[in-house]
Formats: C-alpha cells, structure tokens, sequence
C-alpha cells in the first residue's frame, strides 16, 4: 500500500511513454503508406501516359481497293509460272487501281500526292497474294492495304485539326478554264472568314508573346552576342506579330495560302478548294480538286475547314482530299493494328512490327536461361553448401560481388572482344546477345540463389545428415528444393532484367535494322536480329509522329510480355511452395 | 577448491564402478575438441554400455551436446570444429579416414534438440533414411518399416490416417517423436538424443521418456538432458560434464546418492548450473 504513489507514478511514466510510442507507430505507418501512394501515383502517370501515347499504334486504316490483275503487268513472260509471276509490276497494279478510283486525277504532281496514300512495299503482298493464286490473273480481286502514315494519322485525327459543317442555300458556280467561282446572295463564307481571323490574331498574339519572351531573355543574356542573337530574333517575332495582324484586318479579299487554314467544299460528289474569299463572305474563288458531278447552282454543300496549315502538316490538301473521298466511298477501315504483331522493322511506319524483336528476345533470353540459371545456381550451390571457406572462395565470392555492380555495357565490350572477334561467332546474332546477358545476370542469380540457400534452416540440414544422407543428397534431396522459390524468384529478376538490357546490345550490333524476323527455331539463333529494348530504342529515335507512337506501343508490349514473365514466375513459385 | 582445479587441469575423472551387466557399445578415449583456439572438451574417456539409457548432465555449454555430436561424426559438418582421441563403436573406430560418415550416421541414429521434420509427409519423413540407404525392395516391405518405426514411437496410433499430411504440422510432442521414429527406420545401433524434451510438456515429455524406456531394450541410447528428474528416472548410467571435462560417471543411482566430486554434488542439488 505504502509504494502506491510511487507504482501510479510510474504507471502515468509509462503511459506518457506509450502515447508517445503509439504516435511514433502511426507516423511511420503514414509515411509508409504515403510512400506507396506516391508510387502508385507515379506508376500510374508513367502508364497512363505511355498507355495513351501508344492508343494510335494500336488501331490502323487500311484502304479495300479493287485491283486487276492484268496478265501484262502480273506475269511479263506470260507463262504463267512462278518465276514470272515473281516478275510483275505490282506495284503499277496497284496505283492503276487507284487511278481508277478517281480518272479525273492525270497531273503528275496529283498523281504522287495519290501515289503517296500507301507505301509502294505493298507491292510484295500483292505478289505473294498472286503467287499464292494464280487464277487472279486476269481478273479483279479487292486487296487491302494499309494506309501511308501520315494519312493513317490524318485519319485518326491526330495531327491536323479540322472541322466539317453542312450547310443550305445557292451557290452560283461559274467555271472558266483553271479556275471556280462560286458567289452566293447570302454571306456563305463569313464563318470562315471568322475561323481564319481567330486564327491570325492567336498567331499574332503568340508571336508578340515570343518577342517579349525572347526580348527578356536577351536582357539576362551573358554575352553580347547571344544578347544580340536574341534580340534580332525577338524583332523577327514582333514584325511577324505585325504582319500577321495586319492580314487579320486586312480590307480586300482574303487569301489562303500554305500559312493560313485551308477551305474545302464538298458537293455533289466532288470538292473545290477554295484560294481566296471576298471579304464580305459572298465570293469565293477556288479550284476543282475532284469533279462535281452534276452543273448548276449548289443548293447544299459541306464547309470543309482546315484549321491546320498546310505548311504545318506532312499530309497535302490533294492527299488529304483523295483519303477522304476514299473514306466517303466505304473503302477505309479502321481496326486493330495486326501488322505491328506480325511485321519486324520497317522503314515505313505503317508497316513497321515488333515480331522480328520479340522473336530476337524470346531466342536472345532462351540463351541467357539455359547459361545463366544452370550456371549460376550450380555455383551458388558449390559455394554455399561445398566450398571450403579459405581465402580462395572469398576473394571468389567478393569478385561475384563486385560483377554485380559492373555497368552492363561493359559486358557488351566483352562479348564483342571474346564471343565475335576471338571465336568468330557472327554478330547481331541471338546466340551472342544470349551470352552477354548470361555473363551480366550471372551474379544476380548467384548472389540471390545463395541467399535462398542461407535461408533454409540448418536445422533441415542436420536432420538429413543425422539419418544418414550424403551431402550432395541433403542439398539435393531437402536443401534445394526449399530454396527453390527464392532462386526461382532471383532467376527471374535476373532475367527480366536482361530482357529489358539494351547497352551491352548495342556493342554486339544487335541495334542493326532488320526487317525479316528471325527463324523461330535453331538456325534463329546465329541469325541477325534485334529484341525489344532495342528495337524501342530505334524507333524512339525516329522523327516520324507514328514511330513515336509504336515506341509506346512497343513499351507497352515489353511490359505486357514482362508481366507475362512474372506472373509465369509466381505461378512456379505458388507450384513450388504448395508441395511442401 | 584448489583441489578440484587440480582435478579438472589433470583432467582426472571419478569413475564409479559399473555393475552394469550389459557389454560395451560405445568407448570414448582421450576426446578433446576444439572450435578453432577454444578447446571445448578434454580428454573425455567414457565406455557406454549397450542396451541402457546412459545420460550427460552438466551446466549449459560444459560440451554435452559436442560430446554427443562426436558418436556420428557431425561435428564435421561445423569448418572450425577439430577433434582427436579415439572412440570406437564395437571396437570399430569412428575417426578412422575411412570411415564414410555417411555409413556411422546410419548406424548412429540422431534426435536433436528441436524437432526438425523434413517440411514433407509423415510417411516420407519416415521413409527417407530407408530408401537413400536402400532398405526396402518393395513399397509394401517400405510400407512396414514406416508402420514399425511410428508404432515403435508411440506415433502410430495418432497419425495413421493421416500418412501424407505434411510432418511440420504436428504438435511439438508429435513432432519429436516423429523424428525419433525417422531415426529409428534406419534401424540404427546407437541413438543419440539431444535434450529430446527440452521443448516438450509434461504429458509429452512422460510419452518420450516412456518411449526412451521401451527402445533401452533393443538400442543403446545416449541423452542429453538438463532435467536432474529425467536422466534419474530413465538412464541407467550417468555421466556429469563441467567445463568441457567429464567429471563423474557411473550408474545413475550412485551418482544421485552418492556423488564423489564437489562440482556433481552442487550441481545435482542445484546449487549452480
Ligand atoms: N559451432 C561452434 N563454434 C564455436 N564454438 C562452439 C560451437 N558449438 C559449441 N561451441 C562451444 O563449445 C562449448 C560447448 O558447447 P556445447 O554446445 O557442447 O554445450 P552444451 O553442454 O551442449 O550446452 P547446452 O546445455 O547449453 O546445450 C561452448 O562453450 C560453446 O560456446
Ligand atoms: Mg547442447
């Protein structure tokens, strides 16, 4: 009774002490999760983002053309044998197939900038389709083909920025030699006239905003020269600012030209482009692009704008003219994009695939598998469970050590100075590649198989040595097996990372371009080819709008195929655990 | 007490006199082992009788367990472990270069301290010694050594029906015996048991000491125990270790009534240790 006080005391310390305790608990429990929002977060942005970058890579246009096969262009020596067959001008089947699509078309300019609606590769497919079956020669056959992919993007509406309107009313058409002009009661083009205006004076606005930009940046500047540099540049602006106000307040007629939107009339099945529009939106003269099919005044035509300048697009008015016409026609379909899983590397975007690197990969990794693992795991075992523990076997394991931390390009150095220039082995090759990742995931599957090995309680070991079992038959018998899902778990980290290595790649000339995939089988291995990181890495370097995309698309696949990985992993892992 | 250091530096050790009617299994002679500088026994020189319980008592880390480990040779498992005198099994001596360890370990059974089953089935727990040693022709003739060897611990009855369960998911108690029986599928001479009930309760501790009692009859078994209580209720012969030195051994019945060295008198009535 008499010590009380001094037990209440102590009692209070300690609650005082406990609050404390538990307020540091829930501190860190916060900061934890915080952390794991935050790399949720991040995680989410960096998807997203590639995820959205890549929505354009995923669909395609592809244009359904009627071709005829005529023997003089399909089968030159008129045999009708392969050989010959193989010697046809597909690609003159092709264009007059399109030729065809529209006859007014004859100009040589018009002509490329039809021509120029798919890449003349597609001839090849063409070939292999006749080859495949003769009897199309002679008559017409529909061929789809993908679009070229500058109209592909056009018509996904990703890089011009358009809008179509219908309208009523009376359009008089007058028609003298070049030249249209279509004149109307009403104020038929005073929308336009609106959009082009809005259009000049954001640029105007722009550019004065870039002068007084540039113009504060030359008063930071360090030396004279880059200070006049600037400022020279930012008058440019200003004059440019001026100028482009001046055309927005211009009296007179307007004129469109390749710095200012475009203007298309679609009606009665063909379309007129209009050059220039009186001010007060009554007149409009232009020039046909496709004929109308019937004369007199236009009662109900579509305004056709094109906010997009000419001269700040890679597709032409003609282009964008013949693709629309082609859509309008139900030749155009846009589905999923087969071609980026079943073509390798292209020059031309559109018909650029992943399957040559992913095969490059799946062989490329095949390799690393069957040295790294094996290798590595039977070291690990030899190590932990075997070696003698002297100074040989520790400067082994800090070496092992140390290999972890060496840069993986260097990796790439060596295999290009032993396994290509020592023993000849061919470059760019799988077999190669294989090797350099085998070299570079070695320590990490040592060093993690050794730590699975660590972990499994001596105890176990005791116990089958204590009835009898030879070393290598408790290692193999209980050791092994119990260690088996961290080595595993170790293996795949190893190989995913190799799957995801591009620098020591680089040095072995897998970077090359190749654009037939490898052979899926033994002879694939000495084959040249690429994998995915690499093939990522090329066409991130590409200045092509679609490239860009594919790069996404091509990460997103690496990823899928990464997860498919792991997931694979788990399962062998959950297979593994659930035996014991 | 100076004379007890004298004792234990001329490593001068009280034997009682053995009225054992059983003949010698296992002889020690001049043991010393040491783990790389520190030398944890001295001169041990012991002769256990077959077919009787004989136990090592002594204060934690006087060398019991290391002693024991000798009989199967597991020290060699430990790098910095060295060991040098003789000790011979039927005469045979362990220490020999050719003699496979693998072959003695067969013929020394092991039970360890904790229970440590193989993370597999009862039945495969008990069948692994018999099939890497080859035991059995047939499943049926493996079937009957696995039944024997749980019967035989006292095991039988509990786990029957349940074969194929995994080992760690019996209870402490089950577990211990399961590991007595897989040591005893391998029909082994010589079983060692390192505190075998040390993580044991009382229920389960009188079922392994029962145990220990029924296999005198066919093995010669060696038991390390810190329980005063246990080694005078089921060992035969005694043997006390202090500071690596084997201080008084003799039938077990003397050396609780009538212990001749200071050091074994404290230590049995609890005086230090
Ligand atoms: N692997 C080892 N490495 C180094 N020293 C060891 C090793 N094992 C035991 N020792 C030492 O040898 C001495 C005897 O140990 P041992 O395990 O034989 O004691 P013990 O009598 O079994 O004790 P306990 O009753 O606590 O189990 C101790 O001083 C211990 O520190
Ligand atoms: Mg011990």
């Amino acid at each position: 009774m008499t010590d009380a006080p001094a037990s209440s005391a102590i009692r209070e310390a300690v609650s005082q002490r406990l609050a404390k305790r538990h307020r540091a608990e829930k501190r860190f429990r916060a900061y934890g999760v915080g952390a794991i929002a935050l790399a949720v977060i991040f995680l989410a942005i960096l998807l997203g983002s590639i995820g959205f970058q890549s929505l354009g890579a995923f669909t395609m246009n592809t244009l359904t053309l009627p071709v005829t096969i005529n023997e003089r262009q399909a089968d030159p020596r008129g045999d009708g044998t392969e050989e010959s067959l193989r010697r046809g001008n597909y690609n003159a089947i092709i264009q007059d197939g399109l030729r065809a699509q529209f006859p007014s078309v004859d100009d040589r300019a018009e002509l490329r900038d039809l021509f120029g609606l798919y890449n003349g590769v597609n001839s090849a497919s063409l070939m292999r389709k006749v080859v495949a079956n003769p009897s199309l020669v002679g008559g017409t056959t529909d061929f789809t083909l993908p679009l070229s992919d500058d109209v592909d993007l056009y018509l996904k509406g990703i890089t011009v920025s358009e809008r179509f309107a219908g309208r009523q009313g009376a359009l008089d058409v007058v028609v003298s030699d070049q030249t249209v002009r279509l004149e109307s009661a009403e104020p038929a083009f005073a929308d336009f006239l609106t959009v082009m205006r809005d259009e000049l004076i954001r640029r105007a606005d722009e550019a004065a905003a870039n002068a007084s930009r540039l113009e504060s940046a030359a008063g930071a500047a360090a030396t004279r020269d880059e200070r006049e540099a600037l400022l020279s540049q930012s008058r440019r602006q200003a004059a440019l600012s001026v100028s482009l106000r001046e055309r927005a307040e211009a009296q007179g007629d307007v004129v469109l030209g390749t710095d200012t939107p475009a203007l298309f009339l679609q009606a009665e099945g063909g379309v007129i482009q209009v050059r220039s529009v009186s001010r007060d939106g009554r007149i409009a003269v232009g020039e046909t692009l496709l004929p109308l099919q019937a004369e007199g005044p236009i009662t109900a035509w579509t305004e056709w704008a094109v906010e997009t300048p000419s001269n700040a697009r890679r597709i032409s008015d003609r282009r964008m003219v013949y693709a629309r016409a082609l859509e309008d026609r139900d030749m155009v379909r846009s589905g999923f994009n087969t071609i980026l899983f079943t073509n390798a590397d292209s020059r031309a975007p559109e018909l650029a695939g992943v399957l040559g690197a992913m095969i490059g990969s799946i062989l490329t990794m095949l390799v690393t598998m069957v040295l790294a693992v094996p290798i590595g795991v039977g070291t690990a075992i030899y190590l932990e469970e075997f070696a003698p523990k002297n100074r040989l076997t520790n400067f082994i394991e800090v070496n092992i050590n140390n290999l972890a931390a060496v840069p993986s390009i260097v990796f790439g150095l060596l295999g290009l100075a032993i396994f290509i220039n020592l023993f000849g082995l061919p470059r760019s090759a799988p077999l190669v590649g294989g090797m350099v990742l085998a070299l570079m995931t070695l320590p990490t599957v040592i060093i993690s198989s050794r730590a699975a090995l660590r972990a499994v309680p001596p105890s176990i070991r005791e116990a089958a040595l204590g009835v009898g079992a030879s070393r290598t038959q408790a290692v193999f018998h209980h050791v092994l097996p119990l260690a088996m899902p961290g080595i595993l778990t170790g293996s795949i980290i190893g190989l995913a990372q190799a799957l995801g290595e591009t620098a020591p790649l680089l040095m072995i000339g897998m970077v090359a371009f190749i654009a037939d995939p490898p052979t899926l089988g033994l002879s694939g291995f000495l084959e040249p080819s690429t994998v995915m990181p690499v093939q990522i890495y090329l066409w991130s370097g590409a200045a092509e709008r679609a490239f860009e995309m594919r790069t996404a698309a091509a990460i997103i696949t690496l990823l899928s195929l990464m997860i498919m990985f792991n997931a694979a992993a788990i399962y062998l892992r959950r297979r593994f655990e659930r035996r014991w | 007490m100076a004379d007890d250091t004298n004792t234990s530096a001329n490593g001068r050790t009280v034997y009682h006199a053995n009225r054992h009617a059983h003949p010698v299994k296992v002889a020690a002679a001049g043991v010393d082992v040491s783990y790389g500088d520190k030398q944890a026994l001295h001169g041990v020189t012991l002769d256990i009788p077959d077919r009787a319980v004989t136990a090592f008592i002594g204060p934690s880390g006087c060398g019991k367990s290391t002693f024991l480990r000798c009989i199967n040779r597991m020290n060699d498992t430990i790098e910095t472990a060295r060991v040098s005198g003789s000790i011979t099994i039927d005469g045979e001596e362990v220490n020999d270069r050719g003699v496979d360890p693998v072959i003695l370990r067969a013929r020394v059974g092991m039970v360890f301290q904790k229970p440590n089953p193989f993370p597999k089935s009862i039945y495969d727990n008990v069948a692994y010694g018999p099939r890497i040693h080859g035991l059995s022709n047939s499943r049926d003739e493996l079937d009957s050594i696995v039944e024997n060897s749980l019967k035989k611990a006292g095991l039988w009855a509990e786990v029957s029906d349940r074969l194929h369960t995994p080992g760690t998911a019996l209870s402490g108690g089950q577990q211990q015996r399961l590991v007595i029986a897989r040591a005893i599928a391998v029909n082994p001479e010589v079983i060692l048991m390192d505190e075998p009930c040390s993580a044991l309760d009382p229920i389960a501790t009188a079922k392994i000491e029962e145990l220990i009692d029924e296999l005198r009859e066919n093995y010669c078994l060696i038991i390390v125990t810190h329980s005063m209580a246990q080694a005078a209720r089921v060992s035969q012969m005694t043997a006390f270790f202090h500071l690596g030195h084997l201080v008084e051994y003799g039938p077990t019945e003397e050396i609780f009534t009538n212990p001749t060295d200071r050091r074994t008198q404290d230590y049995i009535t609890g005086r230090f240790g």
